[in-house]
């Protein structure tokens, strides 16, 4: 028996071994992966990254080289902390504070000690940096815009988070990616792919040479540059017009469903995005709770459309065959229904057929005509699905599926909606009927006005909205170059737009013609609150104005939101019909206009909620 | 009946071929640890895998000498052997050479030389020699305490050269001797002292002392023919004390790195930032060692293809830690392999102890078979994290000329030993 104590010994240290083997290579061990190796360093090689040029091929946003002086702590040798201070402007106080910040995070790995020197300091420095061991200047690469408009369509590129390098393991910490606007949305085109070398190193982290002579290396692919559609002259228009407003314009060509312009107002200066002071701008900008300059009201702001959304409800009532062109009603200043409180109207009263219905924005036509449209079905809720699905049809109550990284569904209502808001099924067209002018439970934000504003200019179809016009060597998204029918007839267009044509005629934009300009448009005015602290007050109407040009072959379409601008011709009328003059003639006729608009502003009135004291509106 | 026909085939050529592939399997890892760059001469004879190429043709000289000496030889010359090697070890002291704080070199030339690889072979012979004697009798206390003696000299004086790992080995002698009927009450008290020591170190004295009572005391009421309770009591205050003397010989003679690299191994240390600190200090090794192993997967990152070996991320990685290597390049598939092969050669060698006619050929080749056990089981327990850090080389495996030709002694004595069984003596 005793001999069988050293055999057992060996048997069972053997199966131990076998079992911790397994434990630490296959059970404990995850697949082996290059990039995730202590033992190879990887270099990356960051390509150029894309230019953007706008559509008449005006370079927008271009790269400029960045310095930033790198050390490693391990490296330095006693130094002229005076002069070197001197060069990099900054004082003693903060060199030492760097200095032990990167000699605590890694004694031997390089750590950014100044970034951003601007190229004068640069060049100062590069003569001298050799007396100052340990140090070395790491050249990267910025985006370097060449205008001061659209910052809310361009976007901005800054360094990954976690999470996205948790998402995407392409991104290495450090690496820079496209955050909002199209830096965001063509992000994989306009970056490229970049290289990456692996070099073997030993535990002192000290490079042997390239690993197995650059097998795996690998070259970068230089970003593609991309075409915008927004034209930058009509782009920088409207931002020139929204001074001391803010709002959203939305411009479409509506033969593509191109977007001319997307304007928020107000925005900043792209430039402030790029270099030292990035996040100290990037803190104030994201702080502005008035002027939101961060938030691209074009696609963001949701609002009530307010009377451009009657021609909506004209084309519906028109394909549902409840009403003819001919139909007429007559307005007595209100619309009476139910025994309820009454509709105002402010139309001044008088008979109205379709087009002057349109042309001065009478509420008891539509509400009328809205009423016939629900209640030709036998109860009101499949009567509200059918008018529904004519209104989505124009892209309302959904996302539209542009390729900008952010938008709004906004509110369509159909028959369940209300269903599950009146449970025991008591509504009918009157109780909803505030939808018929575009109030009510109807939500949309500018983008969906500009786009069935084109859909009417196209009599009965949209492209949808896209920001994309090329890419170097690519198709664009085939979604874009996809018509989309509306569920109303074309010939049902041509007196809804003889309507909005006469708005201009003769109606509630008569002030606003262009000479020499057959402008279709719509006034909108749309009550909005806010709560603070509770409180819920109601601010100055806004201001939204919907337009097309020139009206038998339209070239443009947009929707302009100008936030408590009070009636839609005050602010967001001039500012349509200006855009239009400026994007079909290139040049401003109506001066009088544009010095109005560039003189009155509406900063009182966004801070009136705020200050405390009582305020009246409207 | 070969054996008897043909002189060249009465050695044992399993384990000849077994420490061919050891000896050829370790020169491929000390290859892979110690190259520097893409190209290489394997001949280049400043560099570890030069030197060992040179050591192992060395090793074949040896071998023939070995075998070509008389099998009486090694049983008759065995004190005077043993006497050279303790001489040999003295030595140290007065011509000691240091090398990471042990003075356990000769150095002549160019080289240097480690007699305490030798002593192994020199003590195993004569232990062997001593308990074949006839009149020895391992039941008795002064043989006891002689057999003791003759393997506490060398491992005293290894310890005082300041190389405690190697001295560790010279506890491997206990299966011999058990073996060869040392009392039971041994194996009982070596169990029980390892379990103490653990126990009071994890648990503190207090709970060591209550668990071994309750233990004994079970023990001591659930016997049908119960011990006289003097012994029992006495065992109890026995254990108490070796609880006592475990504690102060880890506060009090053991040196930081040794209580540290204890502390680790039982997980002692409940405060992380020290933790953090003493694993950077004292585990560095074992943590790359581990993850080397680690990252090799089924089958490895392939000869030469060691990301962590090319990079020397493990110190001493071509000597004692050559099996993280071989962890690395070769896969889970590779190590096992290694395993099976020292398995194999150990229980081969056990067998061909226990057909042995003569006593002394026995023993000692039970000791072989200890010695190398032994290492085995240390250093590639170590280098997995198994038990604490103990540096001692793994046999044939790990670079270096004195452990090469160290083992191959001890193990080709016994090859010559064996081909002589049948021979009369």
């Amino acid at each position: 028996m005793r001999q069988l104590l050293l055999f057992v010994s060996i048997i069972v240290v053997g199966i131990v071994f076998i079992g911790r083997l397994f434990y630490l290579q296959i059970y404990n061990s995850d697949n082996y992966d290059l990039f995730e190796d202590p033992a190879i360093r990887k270099v990356y090689d960051y390509p150029k990254r894309g230019f953007v040029f706008d559509r008449n091929g005006e370079l927008l946003v271009a790269n400029q080289p960045s310095y930033d002086v790198m050390v490693i702590p391990r490296e330095v040798k006693p130094l002229d902390t005076v002069e070197f201070c001197s060069l990099l402007k900054i004082d003693k106080a903060q060199f030492v504070k760097t200095y032990n910040k990167a000699y605590h995070y890694s004694p031997r790995l390089p750590s950014v000690f100044v970034s951003h020197l601007s190229k004068e300091d640069y060049a100062v420095l590069q003569e001298k940096m050799r007396k100052y061991e340990g140090f070395y200047i790491q050249k990267r690469s910025l985006r370097d815009y060449q205008t001061s408009i659209g910052a809310n369509v361009l976007g901005f590129i800054a360094e990954v988070n976690q999470g996205q390098i948790q998402k995407n393991p392409y991104y290495k910490m450090g690496d820079l990616i496209g955050k909002q606007g199209v830096e965001l949305s063509y992000e994989e085109e306009l970056r490229g792919v970049k290289g990456v070398k692996f070099i073997q190193k030993d535990r002192f982290n000290r490079d042997l040479g390239p690993y197995k002579n650059g097998k795996f290396d690998t070259i970068p692919v230089p970003g593609k540059d991309i075409t915008i559609t927004i034209d930058s002259k009509l782009q920088a228009y409207g931002e020139k017009l929204m001074v001391n407003k803010r709002g959203g314009i939305v411009a479409i060509e509506p033969k593509t469903g191109e977007i001319l312009a997307l304007v928020s107002a107000p925005s900043y200066n792209p430039n402030l995005l790029v270099g030292r002071k990035r996040s100290k701008n990037y803190n104030k900008l994201y702080k502005d709770s008035i002027h939101l300059p961060l938030i691209d009201k074009g696609l963001l702001r949701v609002h009530e459309p307010g009377s451009p959304f009657k021609a909506l409800v004209a084309l519906t009532a028109l394909q549902e065959d409840v009403i003819t062109p001919s139909f007429s009603v007559t307005c007595r200043g209100a619309y009476h229904y139910g025994g309820r409180r009454p509709m105002g109207c402010h139309c001044g009263g008088g008979r109205r057929d379709l087009t002057k219905g349109i042309a001065k924005s009478c509420n008891s036509y539509f509400a009328t005509i809205y009423r016939k449209s629900i209640d030709k079905y036998s109860n009101a809720s499949k009567g509200m699905d059918v008018w529904s699905n004519h209104i989505k049809s124009f892209g309302l109550g959904q996302y539209l599926g542009t390729d900008l990284p952010i938008g709004k569904k906004g509110n369509i209502p159909d028959g369940a909606y209300y269903d599950k808001w009146y449970p025991d099924f008591r509504w009918g067209a009157t109780t909803i009927i505030s939808n018929s002018i575009g109030q009510g439970e109807i939500l949309t934000t500018p983008i969906h006005m500009a786009n069935f504003t084109a859909a009417i200019a196209n009599r009965g179809y949209y492209y949808t909205p896209h920001i994309i016009k090329g890419i170097e060597g690519e198709k664009i998204n085939k979604d874009f170059v996809t018509k989309h029918e509306t569920t109303v007839a074309p010939k049902h267009f041509d007196p809804i737009i003889e309507g909005l044509y006469d708005v201009y005629e003769n109606g509630t934009a008569k002030f606003l013609r262009i000479p020499g300009i057959e402008i279709c448009g719509k006034t909108g005015t749309a009550e909005n609150f806010i709560k603070i602290d509770g409180e819920r007050m109601q601010l100055q109407d806004h201001s939204i104005f919907v337009a097309f040009a020139p009206k038998d072959d339209p070239k443009i379409a947009l929707a302009v939101l100008v936030e408590n601008g009070h009636y839609g011709s005050i602010y967001a009328g001039r500012i349509a019909s200006l855009m239009i003059e400026q994007y079909l003639k290139g040049d401003i006729t109506r001066t009088d206009m544009e010095t109005w608009l560039l003189n009155n502003s509406l900063e009182d009135e966004y801070i009136k909620p705020y200050s405390g004291q009582p305020f009246s509106i409207n | 009946m070969y054996r008897e026909t043909n002189r060249y085939f009465k050695f044992d050529w399993i384990t000849i071929i077994l420490f061919l592939l050891l000896v050829g399997y370790g020169w491929l890892n000390i290859l892979s640890a110690s190259h520097v760059g893409e190209t290489f001469n394997y001949l280049d004879f400043s560099q570890p895998y030069g030197k060992q190429l040179m050591f192992i043709f060395l090793t074949f000289i040896l071998i023939v000498l070995v075998l070509a000496i008389d099998a009486k030889f090694y049983e008759r010359f065995s004190s005077v052997i043993y006497i050279i090697a303790m001489l040999s070890l003295i030595g140290l002291f007065f011509f000691g050479k240091n090398v990471n704080g042990a003075t356990s070199w000769y150095g002549i030339g160019g080289m240097t030389i480690q007699p305490s690889e030798f002593a192994k072979t020199a003590t195993a012979l004569a232990v062997a020699k001593y308990i074949s004697d006839l009149n020895t009798d391992i039941k008795t206390f002064k043989d006891q305490i002689r057999i003791f003696t003759i393997i506490a000299i060398p491992a005293l004086l290894i310890l005082l050269q300041n190389d405690a790992g190697s001295t560790i080995v010279y506890a491997s002698f206990f299966f011999v001797l058990y073996r060869e009927g040392l009392p039971k009450i041994y194996l009982t008290i070596g169990v029980l002292l390892i379990l103490i020591a653990i126990s009071a170190l994890k648990f503190g004295i207090l709970a060591t002392i209550l668990g071994a009572s309750v233990i004994i005391l079970t023990y001591h009421f659930t016997r049908r023919k119960k011990p006289a309770f003097y012994k029992t009591l006495f065992t109890i205050i026995a254990c108490s004390v070796l609880a006592f003397g475990v504690k102060f010989f880890y506060n009090n003679i053991l040196q930081p790195h040794q209580q540290n690299r204890i502390t680790l191994w039982l997980r002692l240390e409940k405060d992380p930032a020290k933790l953090e600190l003493m694993k950077k200090r004292e585990a560095y090794n074992l943590i790359q060692s581990e993850q080397a192993i680690s990252s090799g997967r089924w089958t490895g990152k392939g000869f030469l293809e060691g990301t962590r070996t090319t990079g020397k991320f493990v110190p001493e990685q071509h000597t004692d830690y050559i099996f993280s290597t071989v962890g690395e390049e070769w896969g889970f598939v590779g190590s096992v392999f290694v395993i099976i092969l020292f398995v194999l050669l150990l229980l081969r060698i056990l067998h061909l102890a226990e057909l042995q006619k003569s006593q002394f050929s026995r023993i000692y080749g039970y000791s072989v078979a200890a010695i190398m056990f032994t290492h085995f089981m240390i250093n590639i327990g170590m280098v997995m994290g198994l038990i604490p850090t103990i540096g001692i080389p793994l046999p044939f495996f790990s670079y270096g000329g004195s452990g090469l030709w160290g083992f191959t002694i001890l193990l080709f004595i016994f090859i010559k030993l064996d081909s002589n069984r049948i021979n009369e003596w």
